[in-house]
């Protein structure tokens, strides 16, 4: 799953020949969020997410990595049809997804799947895992019983939960947190939907069994050719999983590229941060100081004039990243920076 | 005791009674703790690390079935030692602890400087505003503006609200510091920042840490020496160098081949199996189960064996 140099040139390929399968198209989005003085008055918007735009291609998987309150969540919830968007637009295979009708919205929802953050807190306590995948297929429309368990069974063994009968009469506290992130997975999968989004799917778990989810996730994606968005603050799974990887900082995105190229070549001067506070274990980490850079996010009320990642640069340009706001720079085929180091003929 | 031997734990048990039994969260524990040294208590979720955080600072919950051992505290027993003593003379004076999820275990109804100078008011019997300017250079210490002394804790952000925590423990100047996973939910940059402060804290004012996590990746950033926990006993104790580059143990060696890796490609593999559970174990090797190199002898229980300067509880090294 790691990817290789060979596999990483295949990628690009892909994308730009395949602009037909498109499936979700993300055109330069913006969530805000109204402040309420004394619950009446206005004051001010929080821009969780402010001009995002991106195309993900049937059967691709992407990862947007940011810290949290960088609007990740926002992004994935309004792509989910949970929030409706301030600006821009999200389609779903050519179909605008604010503008649904309920019906729509129900036919949208079964071609989504949500893998969420805290397995415990997403399943419900008093229900059995049979009742819980049960559910989704009763909603929409299947009530032949012999149905149902057959693509019970299908997709508990397809998430190897095996005995499947053992599992299913199960409530979630019985399960460890591994099994419970799995029958998570199943609910999501059970509908056989174009596009999954996992948040942080793996965050919640022991390390040992990171791995195998991830593996899992990733086992499924390729057999389902399911697109796939991976949303995460550890940089260190992304490379087993996704094929680009986004970054977000103070609701834009400031970086996207291939996998392979982000962790070798990374542009964005966020990025490079990101990179060398990530570390792997080695004891030698214990001597050395790593380099952060200063301050903390800002705040999304009023973010920074310009670049967002300006205050806390060490590459800042006076007058020119204060000023005004970098647009993506094309630094290779399919990696963008939005940053002003990399203006064409002013590159380093 | 040995002069350098700043904490000594010997054969530390801590068991919890509940309804279907006793669960041995800590089941003998022993291992010894140099003057500003740092070890890291490395296991999954349930295999007793926090417990033994507790066992050590004796924040012992009430349905406590056995709590015995050793534990010598630059040499004096502090076992010996009544609760009232120990609260006096040993907790938040001479050791203390960032608590898991520090961040939110501030009050939400107390000054944050009024909490960091509480333990002065307490321990040392020091008027407020002493404390306060202890707690304002504390403060300063771990990196959070000296201002935020008077905000709650609502106001700051989760990496400061972990450095005030940070602040918290140092303020009485302890010489051992039980870091409970103090960094796990914060991002990745904070994190740094705050394993940055630690190492600073550590060379400036002389503490020891036990440093209690599953993630390995972040505790290299401290560990002089790293003790492997797996169902309540150590299966490991060893160097930070030889253990990163070598560790003995079959689980060291899985658990380290778990870890993602940023950089270099080799990927990662996972533990097939759950660790058992510590209501009825078994006699023999807790992790014989899942061991990929299992033969007869590990039916029996391994003893902790030296091999060079490490320890590990394997039959493969006895």
């Amino acid at each position: 799953m790691v990817l290789t140099q060979e596999k990483q040139e295949k990628a690009p390929a892909q994308a730009v020949s395949g602009k037909s399968d498109v499936l979700l198209s993300v055109k330069d989005l913006q969530v805000w969020f109204e402040l309420k003085r004394f619950g009446v008055g206005h004051a001010g918007y929080v821009k969780a997410v402010d001009g995002v735009t991106f195309d993900l291609h049937q059967g691709e998987a992407i990862a947007v990595v940011g810290e949290s309150g960088c609007g990740k969540s926002s992004l994935m919830k309004t792509i989910l049809g949970l929030y409706q968007p301030t600006g821009g637009q999200v389609f779903f295979d050519g179909q605008q997804i604010s503008s649904f009708n309920p019906k729509e919205l129900h036919w949208y929802r079964s071609q989504v799947g949500y893998i969420q953050q805290d397995p415990y807190g997403a399943l419900p306590p008093f229900m059995t895992v049979e009742r819980i995948l049960t559910e989704p297929l009763v909603i929409n429309g299947i009530k032949d019983r012999n149905e149902i368990n057959e693509r019970i069974h299908k997709t508990l063994e397809e998430i190897k939960m095996f005995p499947v009968d053992d599992y299913l009469y199960k409530f979630p506290h019985m399960l460890s947190g591994g099994q419970q992130q799995r029958v998570v997975i199943a609910r999501a999968m059970i509908l056989e939907p174009k596009m999954i989004v996992a948040d942080e799917p793996v965050s919640m778990l022991d390390a040992s069994v990171r791995v195998e989810i991830l593996r899992l996730l990733r086992g499924l994606q390729t057999t389902h050719n399911l697109a796939f968005i991976y949303i995460t603050h550890d940089l260190s799974t992304v490379r087993y999983f996704s094929e680009r990887i986004f970054v977000m900082y103070a609701g834009n995105l400031v970086e996207k590229a291939p996998v392979y190229n982000l962790l070798r070549n990374s542009r964005h001067p966020y990025t490079h941060a990101l990179l060398a506070a990530s570390s792997d274990p080695d004891a030698r980490n214990a001597a050395v100081y790593r380099d952060v850079p200063p301050g903390e996010p800002p705040s999304l009320v009023h973010p920074p004039a310009g670049c967002r990642f300006h205050p806390r640069c060490a590459q800042f340009m006076d007058r020119l990243c204060n000023v005004q706001v970098p647009p993506d720079f094309e630094v290779e085929t399919n990696h963008l920076a939005a940053c002003w180091l990399y203006k064409p003929g002013e590159e380093q | 005791m040995a002069d350098k031997t700043l904490l000594h734990l010997e054969d530390l048990k801590l068991h919890f009674r509940t309804g279907k039994g006793a669960v041995r969260a800590v089941d003998g524990v022993t291992f010894d703790l140099g003057y500003q040294e740092a070890v890291v208590v490395l296991g999954e979720s349930g295999c007793g690390k926090s417990s033994l955080a507790k066992a050590i600072l004796r924040l012992l919950p009430r349905n406590v079935e056995t709590y015995s051992g050793k534990v010598f505290l630059e040499g004096q027993d502090v076992m010996a030692l009544t609760d009232e003593e120990f609260r006096h003379q040993v907790r938040w004076v001479r050791m203390s602890m960032v608590p898991q999820a520090a961040m939110n275990s501030l009050n939400p109804v107390l000054k944050v400087g009024n909490q960091v100078a509480e333990p002065m008011i307490v321990h040392s019997n020091m008027k407020k505003d002493e404390a306060l300017a202890q707690a304002a250079k504390m403060f300063q210490n771990v990196g959070v503006p000296v201002d935020f002394l008077g905000r709650y804790a609502f106001e700051l952000s989760g990496g400061m609200r972990q450095r005030a925590a940070i602040a918290m423990a140092l303020v009485t100047l302890p010489r051992l510091i039980i870091l409970d996973e103090p960094t796990s939910a914060l991002d990745v940059l904070t994190q740094a920042n705050i394993m940055n402060v630690l190492k600073r804290i550590k060379k400036e004012l002389e503490v020891s840490y036990i440093l209690i996590t599953h993630d390995i990746a972040t505790s290299s950033e401290l560990a002089n020496r790293v003790v492997v926990m797996y169902a309540g006993l150590i299966v490991e104790d060893s160097d930070a160098m030889n253990f990163f580059t070598k560790p003995l143990h079959p689980y060291s060696q899985m658990l380290m081949a778990s870890v993602p890796r940023l950089r270099g490609d080799k990927e990662p593999e996972f533990i097939t199996g759950q660790p058992p559970s510590l209501y009825n174990l078994q006699p023999g090797c807790r992790f014989a189960d899942r061991c990929p190199s299992r033969f007869e002898k590990c039916d029996q229980d391994p003893p902790l064996v030296k091999v060079e300067e490490r320890k590990v509880a394997c039959w493969k090294y006895v």
